[in-house]
């Protein structure tokens, strides 16, 4: 470790509320921070998203942050039908074009397009030496979804600060214009449809009919320090969701039980709840030689029957003169929502809620990547990160009949991401 | 949501009573390491809050480490 790193950590260490870890900063600086991600799926989605943060230290007891988030889409993605051995036509998000796809070829929506615009601020005030409290609001803006949201959190420092308690309570409110009108759940696509597909809310304008939801979330945590070089923070999130919950794009395909060749396709339906349930846990430890390491554990479940478990590592090699270099490893797996089917068999009654979206299917992934970087003191920071994501899952259910059985069900997804970061004081 | 609360409760009910146990913790001259800016819990913030944009869209879970803020159509 340099000289001035050591300095600079003991002067921090001296002034800064420690598990927070507010760094002394210059007075009336902005720490501004901005980064630009390109993810890119083999055949599917690709995104580009610059984002932009900055926060200020007012008065040494209050910070204000702030940040704004772009993002581009284009590419395809799956609708949730079945592939054929003969060739399908769907009805676009629209409902004013078709395309057809391929014999023996995943369905996939090629329209896909979309733009995304997200500012949040933060203003986080010290109540007195030990609490804080943090308060939040944030929009998003896309061409058929707006979402607000709101949050307040506080803390307290405990134990000459070696232990905090978080609380904190977020709502969201979504409003959803589906392009096309929100189909109604589990009736036949309809290959004539212009604009109107049903649906049973007020407000029908061009371009779509609203639909709402309300997400609550709920957060408990507590952050320890251990020893000198280590420390872990465990939270409990509870999250209840009420509303529209249907993907308006997806399908699911009615085969017949003999053959597997499609008769139908009926777009999807979810529950109008959900709640959700989370136990997230996080470690670090520096070693001597300043490398960190950095671990992560969270279960989840929910009552749509998603359990899920993910394993996030990451350590970080610090060299001299600021460089370092991060291999990241994350594992994730899931079991299916209960009403996740690959298909619909025409001699079954059509069940209350069905949807073929891989998402919601049993699944597991894994993404490795490396982050190389350098900072200096002085809060100038870059980085560019490479990752690798490869999501998996049975492609050969013991379910699929006829013509299915020689399909990929579900094919794996793999995308590549990219980002740069850079980070200064201004 | 009951059940899955009461099945996660005893483990978040040890982790609080752990949360201020006498034999962990530092003195304040101690936390030179741990006043780095990478240990800090939210340690490249900006990844975080992409990945977790990433994961999203892509999986059935989301959060836990906050709240994400800003939603997301994510068809």
């Amino acid at each position: 470790m340099s000289e001035f790193r050591k300095i600079s950590g003991l002067l921090s260490a001296a002034s800064a509320s420690l598990l927070g870890a507010h760094n002394a900063q210059a007075e009336s600086a902005w720490d501004v921070e901005t980064a630009v991600l390109m993810y890119s799926e083999t055949d599917r989605v690709s995104v580009v998203e610059p984002v932009i943060s900055a926060k200020k230290d007012l008065n040494d007891t209050d910070i204000l942050s702030m940040k704004l988030t772009l993002n581009a889409l284009t590419g395809a993605s799956a609708n949730g039908a079945v592939p054929s051995s003969q060739p399908q036509t769907f009805t676009s998000p629209s409902g004013k074009d078709t395309y057809t796809v391929d014999p023996n070829e995943t369905p996939k929506d090629p329209s896909f397009r979309d733009a995304r615009a997200s500012y949040g601020i933060t203003w986080d005030q010290a109540l007195d030496r030990f609490d804080r409290l943090k308060l939040g609001a944030n929009v998003s803006v896309e061409q058929d979804f707006l979402s607000l949201s709101g949050n307040a959190g506080w803390s307290t420092e405990t134990h000459q600060r070696n232990t905090r308690y978080d609380i904190g309570a977020n709502l969201e409110l979504d409003a959803i214009s589906p392009s096309g009108g929100a189909p109604e759940p589990l009736t036949v696509m309809d290959l004539n449809a212009s604009n109107d597909n049903g649906g049973d809310d007020d407000d029908e304008e061009e371009g779509g009919e609203h639909k709402s939801r309300t997400v609550l979330d709920l957060l408990l945590g507590v952050t320890q320090i251990i020893d000198r070089s280590s420390l872990f923070q465990v939270n409990l999130s509870l999250s209840a969701a009420d509303g529209y919950m249907t993907d308006p794009y997806k399908f699911v395909s009615v085969v017949d039980p003999v053959s597997g060749d499609p008769v139908r396709i009926l777009y999807e339906s979810r529950p109008s709840t959900r709640s959700k349930t989370s136990i997230f846990g996080k470690y670090k430890k520096a070693f001597a030689n300043e490398d960190v390491l950095t671990a992560s554990l969270r279960w989840m479940t929910d009552d749509w029957g998603v359990d899920s478990q993910t394993l996030d590592l990451s350590y970080r090699l610090v060299f001299d003169g600021g460089h370092y270099l991060q291999p990241h490893l994350r594992l994730y797996r899931q079991t299916a929502a209960d009403f996740y089917r690959y298909f619909l068999r025409s001699d079954e009654p059509l069940p209350r809620h069905a949807s073929a979206d891989y998402r919601l299917g049993e699944l597991s992934t894994r993404t490795v990547g490396i982050k190389y970087g350098k900072s200096d003191p002085f809060g100038n920071d870059w980085s560019v990160r490479l990752e690798y994501y490869l999501q998996s899952g049975d492609g050969s259910p013991t379910e699929a009949v006829g013509q299915l059985r020689s399909q990929d069900l579900f094919p794996d997804v793999e995308a590549w991401i990219v980002q740069v970061n850079y980070a200064f004081r201004w | 949501m009951n059940r899955s609360v009461l099945r996660f409760t005893p483990l978040l009910a040890a982790l609080l009573l752990l949360g201020g146990c006498s034999s962990l913790g530092v003195k304040p001259w101690e936390r030179d390491q741990l006043a780095r800016a990478e240990m800090a819990m939210d340690a490249d913030a900006l990844d975080l809050s992409l990945d977790e944009h990433i994961y999203f869209s892509k999986e059935a879970s989301s959060g836990g480490q906050g709240f994400a803020g800003g939603g997301c159509g994510c068809n």
